[in-house]
C-alpha cells in the first residue's frame, strides 16, 4: 500500500506494557546484571590483594632477601630479580623464534597446506596446561642439566609464551593491507625487503602488544616455574642454579604457617598483580599511540 | 641492472608478446594476446570489466607471479628479452617496468621516505635529497609539499597520493611505467592533473595505462588496445583483444563491430 493512500497515520506510540517491550526491557537488565557480576571476582581479587598487600608493602622489602622461619622483617629483593631474570630469558628465547616463525607462516607460507598445520599446532600448543610445559621443560632442562635454573624456568616460559607471540604476530602481520606489499614489490623489493622495511614497521605496534601481554602471562605463572627454576633463598649468582622468584614465593609463603611469612605472600601478591597489570597498561597505550 | 636488461634499452618496440594465454589454475582467463608496445608512447587498454586488461597489464613487470595459480604461456620479449626466460629475475624485471596501482598506496612513512624507498633497495649513492626533488618535480607535486617532506604520505589528498606513487614509481628511474586504472578513485581535477602528467611522462618513460574510462583513453593515449569477454560453455569468461590500433582510429573508425559499439557507449 503506498503510503499517500493512508488516511491516518499508523499507531506508532510507545506501549511500555506490550510483551516485546517488556521482554527486551527485562532482557536488558539480565545482561547487565550478568556483567556486573563478572566483574565482581576481579573487583575483589584486586581489592583483598590491595588491603592485605599494601599494609606491609615498604621499601625495604624490595631490597632484602626472605626472613628465616619465625623472624621478622625480611623482603624478597631476590624473587623479584629472578622473575625478572627468568621472563627475560624465555622473552630473548621465544620473541625471535615467534616473530620469524609469524613472518613465515603469514609472509611466506601464507594460505598453504603448511601454514595451516602449524597454526593448528600452535594452537594446539597454547592450549597443553602450564604444568605440563614445567614437567617437558624438567625433563628436557632440569634432567640434563643436573640442576634446577634460571634457564630452565625461562625455558619453561619461553614455550609458554611462544604459541602467543606467534599468533599475535601472525594477526598483526596478515592485517597489513596487501597494497603496501605490491607497492613495494612494484617498486623491486624482494620479499624478504618487503617484510622487513614495510611490512614489520606496520604491524609492530600489534606485534609488542602480544608480545607484551605474553610476557605478562609468562610472569605471572607458577606452574612451570614450580619444578624447573625451584626457589632459593640468596640472591641470584648464576643463571644455572636454582633462582626464586615471585609466583613461586607467593605460593611458598601463603602456605607457610609464620605470620610475616604470609605478609610477604600478599605484598608479593600485590606486586606481581601491579607488574602484569602495568605491562598491560603499557601494551594497550602503544596500540593507542598508533 | 643485469647487463642483458641495460642493453635491452635501446631498441624501439618495448614490449612484444606472441600468443599470450594466461591461466589461473585451469582456468583461461586471457587468451591470444599479441601486441607490440611503443616506446614512448601511451599505450591504453581499455575494455568491460572483467576482460583481462590488468592481468595483462600485470604480465609486463612478472607482478602475476605472485599468484600461486597463475601460469602462462606464449613469448612476452622486453626489447628483445624473453621476460619469462628462466634466468631472468623478477625482481630485477620490476626494477626496469614500475607500477602505479589502482588505489593509491602510498607506504605508512614520510613522503620523503616514500619516495626514497626504491632507490635505497637500489643502494643509490647519489644526493637523495636531489633525487626526492627531481621525483617530486617530475610528479608535479612538488610544489604542493616542498615545506612538508617530513609528513606522512599517507596524510595526503587522493590525488597527491596518487602522484606520490607516481613520483616514487619514477624514482627508481625505470623503462616503462605500469598504471592499472591510476585515476579510478579520483576526483575528476585530480584525474586532469595525472592525466597532463603522463604528457610530460612520456617525452622520458612508456607508459602503459588500463583504464576504465573511454573519454581518458581518448585524450590521454597514443594507442589504444580494445579489449572485450566471452564466456564458453561452462560460462567461464575469457578475454582478449578485438582491436589494437592507433587512439583516433579506435575511436573515430574501428574495424570491428564491438569496438565501434564500445567506444560510442552502447555497452560495457
Amino acid at each position: 500500500m503506498a503510503s499517500s493512500e493512508l488516511a491516518t497515520a499508523p499507531n506508532m506510540k510507545r506501549s511500555p506494557t506490550s510483551p516485546r517491550t517488556l521482554f527486551s526491557s527485562v532482557m536488558t537488565v539480565v545482561t547487565f546484571a550478568c556483567a556486573a557480576l563478572a566483574l565482581i571476582p576481579l573487583v575483589a581479587v584486586l581489592s583483598y590483594v590491595l588491603i592485605n598487600g599494601a599494609s606491609s608493602l615498604r621499601l625495604d622489602v624490595f631490597t632484602q632477601l626472605p626472613p628465616a622461619p619465625g623472624l621478622k622483617g625480611g623482603g624478597f629483593g631476590n624473587a623479584l630479580v629472578g622473575t625478572l631474570l627468568t621472563v627475560g630469558i624465555a622473552s630473548v628465547l621465544s620473541i625471535p623464534f615467534g616473530v620469524m616463525a609469524a613472518i613465515f607462516l603469514a609472509e611466506f607460507y601464507r594460505d598453504t597446506k603448511l601454514a595451516e598445520t602449524i597454526n593448528f599446532l600452535t594452537n594446539v600448543l597454547s592450549g597443553v596446561p602450564s604444568i605440563v610445559i614445567g614437567a617437558f621443560a624438567y625433563a628436557l632442562v632440569v634432567l640434563s642439566t643436573g640442576t634446577f635454573s634460571a634457564v630452565a624456568g625461562g625455558f619453561a616460559l619461553a614455550v609458554l609464551m611462544l604459541p602467543t607471540i606467534v599468533r599475535t604476530a601472525t594477526e598483526a602481520l596478515e592485517s597489513v593491507p596487501g597494497d603496501f606489499r605490491q607497492a613495494a614489490i612494484g617498486l623491486g623489493a624482494t620479499r624478504f625487503q618487503t617484510t622487513l622495511r614495510i611490512v614489520l614497521p606496520a604491524a609492530l605496534p600489534a606485534i609488542i602488544t602480544g608480545v607484551i601481554l605474553a610476557i605478562a602471562r609468562a610472569a605471572g605463572e607458577t606452574a612451570p616455574i614450580l619444578f624447573t627454576a625451584s626457589t632459593s633463598r640468596y640472591w641470584v649468582r648464576s643463571i644455572w642454579e636454582p633462582t626464586a622468584t615471585m609466583s613461586r614465593l607467593v605460593f611458598d609463603f601463603a602456605t607457610a604457617p609464620y605470620e610475616r611469612q604470609q605478609e610477604l605472600a600478599w605484598a608479593g601478591s600485590l606486586v606481581l598483580v601491579t607488574l602484569v597489570l602495568a605491562t598491560s597498561i603499557l601494551s594497550r597505550w602503544i596500540v593507542r599511540k598508533r | 641492472m643485469a647487463p642483458e636488461l641495460q642493453n635491452a634499452r635501446k631498441t624501439d618496440t618495448v614490449f612484444r608478446t606472441e600468443n599470450l594465454n594466461i591461466y589461473y589454475g585451469d582456468f583461461l582467463a586471457v587468451r591470444d594476446i599479441t601486441i607490440e608496445i611503443h616506446k614512448n608512447k601511451i599505450t591504453a587498454f581499455i575494455g568491460p570489466s572483467g576482460c583481462g586488461k590488468s592481468t595483462v597489464l600485470r604480465c609486463f613487470n612478472r607482478l602475476n607471479d605472485l599468484i600461486q595459480s597463475f601460469h602462462m604461456d606464449g613469448k612476452l620479449f622486453y626489447r628483445d628479452q624473453d621476460l619469462y626466460a628462466a634466468e631472468i629475475d623478477p625482481v630485477e624485471v620490476r626494477r626496469q617496468i614500475g607500477m602505479v596501482f589502482q588505489k593509491p598506496n602510498p607506504f605508512p612513512k614520510s613522503i620523503y621516505d616514500n619516495i626514497a624507498f626504491g632507490p635505497r633497495l637500489l643502494g643509490y649513492k647519489g644526493d637523495m635529497d636531489e633525487l626526492v626533488e627531481r621525483s617530486l618535480k617530475q610528479a608535479a607535486l612538488w610544489d604542493d609539499v616542498k615545506d612538508k617532506l617530513k609528513e606522512m604520505g599517507t596524510d595526503l589528498s587522493g590525488g597527491q597520493q596518487q602522484r606520490l606513487c607516481i613520483a616514487r614509481a619514477i624514482a627508481v628511474q625505470p623503462d616503462v611505467i605500469l598504471m592499472d586504472e591510476p585515476c579510478s578513485s579520483l576526483d575528476p581535477i585530480s584525474t586532469l592533473k595525472v592525466e597532463d602528467l603522463l604528457q610530460e611522462l612520456k617525452e622520458k618513460y612508456t607508459i602503459l595505462i588500463v583504464t576504465h574510462n573511454m573519454q581518458q583513453a581518448s585524450r590521454a593515449s597514443d594507442r589504444t588496445a580494445f579489449f572485450n569477454v566471452e564466456a564458453n560453455a561452462k560460462g567461464q569468461r575469457t578475454g582478449y583483444i578485438v582491436e589494437y590500433d592507433r587512439t583516433e582510429v579506435i575511436f573515430q573508425s574501428p574495424q570491428e563491430q564491438a569496438t565501434q559499439a564500445y567506444v560510442s557507449g552502447r555497452f560495457g
